[in-house]
């Protein structure tokens, strides 16, 4: 019983992701009460999605991120990938904005206007499959830079906006990738022109992921100069993270496309 | 309109990239700047005498924080063997006051005593202290560093786990620089030198 509270205690409590989270699924709860009917498999993905970026971040698992390579690609594997690729899954946009207050649902035509119109900019430029494609690899590249991770793990405020960054920027790109139903703002890509996103973020995270598992040289000294979790070889454990920013990393993008395709089908069923 | 809000985000987002890097840590050292990085100095451990110590004891000068045991076989010696080096080849231009403060995070084998044996060794500057874990853990959380214990053999001797960099604060107890395992004695000389001088 101790070592399950012990577990479920954040090893550094964020007060923003707490929030969030807990917003994520008051809201989503709150909209289902209000009636919408995401369906069984779309509320499981979505709440599976915030419980995996809570457990991460939230919980005991956090001390072996900040003291483990391995245990680090893991979690920004869950932050980036695994996590926002089941948010995005459920499309919750409908059961969230039916859990909204009215209020706030009448902000973006009222006096806030302005901001939104401003925010659906940057959101639309940050969801042109370039940039969406070149930000998704281009950040995991970016904090794996060694200089940059050594700071970022040393730094309780810059480890935060890193992993920030990965799930803002997972969310941004996954919904990219599954958007459908009822348009909104996000640029309707064609099923092809998913599978060639999905397809060309692939090479770089593999080729990155190759270049730490076979690297000769212990490439991020953060994790000795810090302190490892227990001790462990600290090439086995450079090893293990780069074997998960490879191989699952890059599987996701599989799941994804077939995935898409299965939609697409759906789609051509439907209109038979 | 959309241009000038595209040629705007464009510049934000180098803009913000520059920032972050040139903002981690400082530059101008020759070891690693960790400025802004790191909170401040602040510890309450058992010293050598096996009173309480606190960061107040050491104000006057800049200290050199390290994280270790004394039944290390490598990481810990090299370390202090490094740092007394360094500390002398910083020579005139070192405050005198600059105290090396060795925590011990094996406080089940390393008492006040055998510590004070243990940092007589390597410097007048080298004190040593040590906590119970649970304190010790806080105390390397506050900077962002572990440890941990392997499992004992069959003689009660176990490995632990530490983190190999030296802390370095000012005489204010803003932290200043990290001494790495990669660095040489005469980078740390330099910025020892450097945060003396203010």
């Amino acid at each position: 019983m101790n070592t399950l509270v012990e577990w479920l205690r954040p090893w550094e409590p964020s007060a923003p992701v707490f929030i969030a989270c807990a917003l994520a699924v008051g809201l989503y709860a709150a909209g289902m009460m209000r009636g919408a009917r995401p369906g069984f498999w779309a509320a499981l993905s979505y709440f599976t999605g915030v419980g995996l970026i809570y457990a991460v971040t939230q919980t005991h698992y956090d001390y072996y991120s900040q003291f483990l390579f391995a245990a680090h690609r893991l979690q920004h594997l869950i932050l980036h990938h695994l996590g926002p690729f089941l948010i995005a899954l459920s499309m919750p946009s409908a059961v969230l904005a039916a859990g909204l207050p009215a209020t706030v649902r009448q902000w973006p035509r009222g006096r806030l206007k302005p901001l939104f119109r401003g925010l659906r900019v940057i959101y639309r430029i940050l969801q042109q499959p370039f940039i969406a494609g070149f930000l998704f690899v281009g950040l995991i590249y970016f904090w794996l830079t060694p200089e940059i991770h050594f700071d970022a793990m040393l730094s309780l405020d810059l480890y935060w906006f890193m992993n920030w960054t990965m799930v803002v920027d997972g969310l941004l790109f996954w919904w990219l990738i599954f958007e459908r139903g009822d348009g909104g703002i996000t640029p309707r890509l064609s099923p092809g022109r998913r599978i060639l996103v999905l397809a060309l973020i692939m090479p770089p995270q593999i080729a990155l992921g190759a270049y730490i598992t076979f690297s000769g040289q212990n490439l991020f000294e953060i994790y000795d100069v810090c302190g490892r979790a227990f001790p462990i070889d600290p090439m086995l454990d450079q090893q293990i993270g780069g074997l998960i920013t490879w191989i699952p990393a890059a599987m996701m993008s599989v799941a994804a496309a077939i995935i898409v395709l299965a939609f697409r089908l759906e789609r051509d069923d439907e209109k038979a | 309109m959309k241009k000038l809000d595209r040629r705007l985000l464009q510049r934000l987002f180098v803009l913000a990239l520059g920032v972050l890097v040139v903002a981690c840590g400082g530059r101008d050292y020759q070891t690693k700047g960790i400025e802004r990085l790191l909170p401040d100095l602040s510890f309450r451990l058992i010293g050598e005498s096996g009173q309480m110590m606190t960061e107040e004891d050491l104000r006057g000068g800049p200290t050199v924080v390290f994280f270790g045991f004394t039944h290390c076989p490598d990481v810990c010696p090299t370390a202090m063997a490094r740092i007394a080096a360094a500390t002398e080849a910083a020579g005139q231009g070192l405050d005198s006051d600059l105290q090396v403060l060795f925590v011990s995070v094996d406080p089940g084998r390393d008492d006040p005593q055998k510590l004070a044996r243990y940092t007589d060794f390597f410097s007048d500057r080298v004190v040593g202290a040590t906590a119970d874990v649970e304190t010790l853990r806080e105390l390397t959380k506050r900077y962002r560093a572990t440890f941990g214990y392997d499992e004992p053999n069959e003689f009660g001797d176990y490995n632990v786990s530490h983190s190999s960099a030296m802390y370095v604060f000012d005489a204010d107890g803003d932290a200043r620089a990290l001494f790495r395992p990669s660095d040489s004695v005469a980078a740390m000389a330099a910025d020892l030198r450097r945060i003396a001088g203010g």
